[in-house]
């Protein structure tokens, strides 16, 4: 597939994602990982750094790593090293923040997505982002610049919380590419429950390197843009970022590489004040720490308790429900989306219906309410048993969101009450519709000839005319057969 | 009944179980021994509760508990953070600082019931060989006040050998516990890396620290190490092991052995570079004069080699100063310690906080690490520094093949007067050549007294095993004990 370019240059995107890991307590202390606690109420001697404390590693921090691994079918390092990344900053209590440097806990892996093509025609198309690696490591904590009359305050609530870095390769081409990839991205990690994906909170942050270059050139240098916490500011960014290096490359000059932030006021972005470029991290194995040692048996126990992966679960449901592929990867979206999907469909045995009323309706009212699908006042069994009464026949599509409304806002949770109160039933006695055609096509003699004498549009006139008589409730597939019959078109 | 103070940990516990003394007694008689040998300057802090912690171990034996430690007065060397005193680390950067938790070794040999007196002067932050580091003043050698006591756990050595406490704790990176053993005239013995917790010890090289007991006699330090010791969760480096009786194993006999022959059998490896022509007369004499009577009881010598033994000078050189640059790295100033009292930007409380808190050997470290760690000198010094470490414990493994014990001089020369080598650094790095070895390799070494020599100081054994063998080198050092007296000489005046 050829690259797009933009201004005849080639983007190229590699994202560092750091998610936050869902364990109870600190990777290296047992202080509480809960978010929102007054400042430093959340930490421990060990989290202070005070002198004498030692790290000890949260097993249940190497175990997410390990499930995700093995859900981006990465190889999981029988043997990793902590290393320390020396630099003096006030929230960095020890003077070195633990991570992993030259040996991960996890190395490679490939994360699978679909982008729809940028025209907004065309089918979507599969994309695969290699990953370099995937290490542990602990946050900082927080400097307060705020309310101190000239001072900074330090939250070390936040210091040891469990980090997992996750590298890709310099492998997107665009932002909607990096864009999706990070949707793909969250999906798992909250999927696999290692995560629990709040990007307010900052459990699952994103930094863009972000580089152009003319086709067929080296890679050009790149500015890495920090800490974007929505897909939304991610677009933003690097489409900017992008528009800036362009620019500048136009205008004779050269990228100079870069850590730079994201005013999502102004939606541009700008270079950090920054002394990174003189840092000397000085790595070095952390002497506090034994190499991780993961043994096959650990590697097996975890793999054990892993749930089916969206991309498995997707290609099950076009195998089994005979969805097409972006149907099936919209409806592993989410665990929870996924799980509402086979409710309803196993529940009405129209897959295909119960996915377009998912990506259409549904979707349109959760995101018009920002909630997610677990709070979706309407529940599996009642979207089932409405799409059962579109198949039948009963209700027209009309009628049925004027019932999903209902259902919605909580007028009713019983679908055919719902219909028999608000009269949607549509008229399939063929008796009766068979009387308001005759009627109809008596009425309009017009038409009749019109569509004899070969005019198409005359039959769409005498339907719409029949379905008003019927006032909306005719069944328009017995309206249009009965029709054809009359006029001798069947 | 001997005076107190000449009692050492077991027969002090046997005193104690007989009732023909209490722990209020002892205590209160080395709280005055400790006030009224000021001159030493082994003292950083005394405990406010030591008679309150004496009642209660007598309360405690008089409820017919019994253990040897129960209501025995020691003190810790001031790297280990104690909730009720301040600790300095021997620095002014830690000046008045109070820890809310006591170390595992302090809060293990509290639980076995010994009562801490007192926190003792050490080199600033461990740093140093003749505790002429500390930012609070050096300390003396009891044996002749003019020198130096060695270091870094010198206040312990001193205070020991002066008959101020019966025992001290100690740590050992390089040499610490053994070489002021040495120089004191006393016993100490630095286990193998691991048996110890590190927790609330603070930290100097993390690969390296290991803490240990000084003592008059290789029983005592049997008694206590057994305390001290044992797997702890805290620390991720420390051995996963059951507690170990080091003074049932320092008893048991050796199979075929005889009460005049309790060595028969023990194969003592001597290290050609451990007796080097530079090493002085006097320490030369001394040592070999103990293995000729470690031979009468029943050992055979063995000639070995530690071909790198001098490499490894520049290797603990390299190692400790990087990994101290990192660990140190928490003092700045922001949540504890000393913070400079007028500063700029943040850049600049740094600067000044650290500059004015540590002293000239701590910073001198501090630039030694922070360079060794730099990029583009990493592979060239700490890289190659952690393969030589590699290859020197398996010098140490080949020579276990040949013998059960290594033995040699724990320093080149006896204490050396304060100030003599303030100047020449490298001079003192130099001095450390024989304890460092053992250091890298994580293996454990003891001193024992060995008898005397220039200016009629003490002269140290060395005595290093393999892994986790801490219960034969107890066990020869007390064989050792038994037939030799220089474990009871006491310095003139105490």
């Amino acid at each position: 597939m050829a690259t797009q370019l933009i201004r005849g240059y080639e983007v190229v995107i590699g994202i560092e994602t750091h998610a936050q890991l869902s364990t109870q307590s600190k990777i290296f202390s047992g202080s509480s990982t809960a978010f929102g606690a007054e400042p430093n109420t959340q930490a421990s001697p060990v989290d202070l750094a005070l002198p004498g404390t030692l790290p000890v590693l949260n097993r249940g921090a190497v175990e997410r790593a390990i499930l995700f691994g093995l859900g981006v079918g990465a190889k999981v390092a029988p043997l990793s090293i902590f290393a320390r990344k020396n630099y003096f900053y006030p929230d960095l209590p020890k003077g070195y923040q633990i991570s992993q440097y030259e040996t991960p806990v996890v190395q490679g892996g490939t994360v699978e997505f679909f982008v729809a093509p940028s025209t907004g025609a065309g089918p979507s198309v599969l994309h695969t982002v290699h990953l370099t690696r995937a290490h542990l490591e602990e946050d900082a904590g927080k400097s307060l610049h705020e309310d101190y009359q000239g001072q900074s305050g330090i939250d070390l609530n936040r210091a040891g919380t469990p980090l997992l870095e996750i590298v890709t390769e310099p492998d997107m081409r665009s932002s909607r590419e990096a864009v999706e990839y990070a949707r793909a991205l969250h999906t798992l990690v909250v999927w696999l429950g290692i995560c629990d994906g709040n990007m307010q909170e900052g459990s699952f942050r994103c930094d863009a390197n972000v580089s152009v270059r003319r086709p067929g050139a080296p890679f050009g240098t790149r500015r890495e843009i920090k800490n974007l916490n929505s897909f939304k500011f991610m677009q933003q960014a690097i489409d900017f970022e992008v528009q800036w290096q362009i620019d500048l490359l136009e205008d004779g000059g050269t990228v100079k590489q870069a850590t730079v932030l994201f005013d999502p006021d102004s939606g541009e972005t700008r270079a950090m004040r920054s002394k990174e470029d003189a840092h000397d991290y000085r790595y070095f194995p952390d002497p506090d720490l034994p190499p991780l040692v993961i043994a096959p048996e650990w590697i097996e126990r975890v793999r054990s308790t892993m749930p089916e992966l969206p991309g498995a679960m997707a290609a099950r449901f076009q195998r089994d429900y005979a969805l097409p592929a972006y149907d099936a990867a919209m409806m592993t979206q989410s665990k929870a989306f996924a799980a509402y999907f086979e409710e309803a469909a196993k529940a009405s045995g129209q897959a295909k219906l119960a996915a377009n009323w998912l990506m259409g309706e549904v979707s349109r009212r959760l995101n018009g309410e920002a909630i997610e699908i677990d709070a979706a006042p309407v529940r599996p069994a009642a979207l089932a048993a409405l799409i059962g009464r579109i198949a039948d026949g009963t209700i027209s599509n009309n009628g049925a969101r004027q019932v999903f409304d209902a259902l919605w806002s909580g007028e009713s949770p019983d679908v055919d009450a719902l219909i028999e109160a608000k009269g949607l039933k549509q008229m399939s006695d063929t008796g009766e519709l068979e009387r308001i055609v005759d009627e109809v096509l008596a009425a309009n003699t017009k038409s009749v000839e019109e569509f004899r004498a070969g005019k198409e549009k005359a039959f769409n006139a005498l339907v719409g005319q029949a379905m008003k008589a019927t006032k909306g409730k005719g069944n328009p597939a017995q309206v249009n057969e009965l029709l054809k019959k009359k006029l001798g078109a069947a | 009944m001997k005076a107190l103070h000449e009692m050492g940990v077991a027969e002090l516990g046997r005193a104690l179980d007989a009732k023909e003394v209490s722990s209020v007694e002892a205590v209160q008689h080395q709280l005055e021994r400790l006030a009224a040998h000021a001159e030493l300057n082994t003292v950083l802090g005394l405990d406010p509760q030591a008679l309150e912690h004496a009642a209660a171990a007598d309360a405690r034996r008089a409820g017919g508990e019994r253990s040897a430690l129960l209501g025995v007065p020691i003190a810790h060397k001031d790297i280990f953070v104690t909730r009720d005193t301040p600790t300095t680390a021997g620095s002014k950067m830690l000046a008045g600082y109070r820890s809310p938790f006591d170390a595992t070794v302090v809060a293990r040999l509290a639980h076995a019931g010994t009562v801490t007196l007192a926190k003792l002067n050490c080199d600033e932050f461990a740093m140093g060989s003749g505790n002429e580091n500390s930012a609070y003043g050096p300390t003396r050698n009891p044996w002749d006040p003019s020198r130096v006591p060695g270091g870094s756990s010198g206040g312990s050595a001193a205070a020991v050998a002066a008959r101020l406490l019966p025992a001290a704790t100690g740590t050992d990176t390089g040499g610490s516990i053994r070489q002021p053993a040495s120089f004191a005239g006393i016993t100490g013995i630095k286990p193998t890396y691991g048996v110890c917790s590190r927790y609330g010890m603070i930290a100097f090289a993390s690969s390296l620290d290991q803490a240990g007991p000084l003592a008059r006699s290789a029983e005592d330090c049997a008694l206590l190490l057994g305390a001290m010791s044992g797997f702890d969760e805290r620390d991720s480096t420390s051995a996963q092991r059951a507690p170990q009786d080091f003074h049932a194993q320092m008893l048991t006999p050796r199979d075929g052995a005889s009460a005049a022959q309790p060595l028969l059998g023990l194969r003592i490896g001597l290290p050609k570079e451990f007796f080097p022509k530079a090493l002085a007369n006097d320490v030369d004499r001394a040592v070999r004069a103990a293995l000729a009577e470690l031979e009468k009881l029943g050992a055979t010598l063995v000639d070995v080699s530690l071909p790198r033994t001098e490499l490894s000078i520049p290797v603990y050189y390299i190692i400790a100063p990087a990994e101290a640059s990192s660990n140190l790295s928490r003092f700045d100033g922001v949540r504890y310690g000393h913070r400079a009292a007028a500063h700029g930007d943040l850049e600049d409380m740094y600067k000044k906080s650290r500059s004015e808190g540590f002293g000239a050997e701590v910073k001198r470290r501090i630039m030694i690490g922070t360079y060794v760690l730099s990029h583009g000198y990493y592979d060239a010094y700490y890289l190659q520094a952690q393969k030589l470490r590699r290859m020197i414990a398996d010098d140490f493994q080949a020579c276990f093949s040949q013998c059960d014990v290594i033995a040699g001089p724990v320093a080149p020369t006896v204490a050396w007067k304060i100030g003599a080598k303030s100047d020449d650094p490298v001079a003192n790095y130099l001095a450390d050549i024989f304890t460092l070895p053992a250091s890298l390799a994580g293996l454990p070494g003891m001193s024992l007294p060995a008898g005397f020599g220039e200016g009629s100081m003490p002269v140290g054994l060395q005595l290093i095993g393999n892994y986790f063998d801490e219960g034969r080198l107890l066990h020869a050092a007390h064989a050792f004990q038994r037939a030799t007296d220089w474990h009871e000489r006491k310095p003139a005046g105490y």
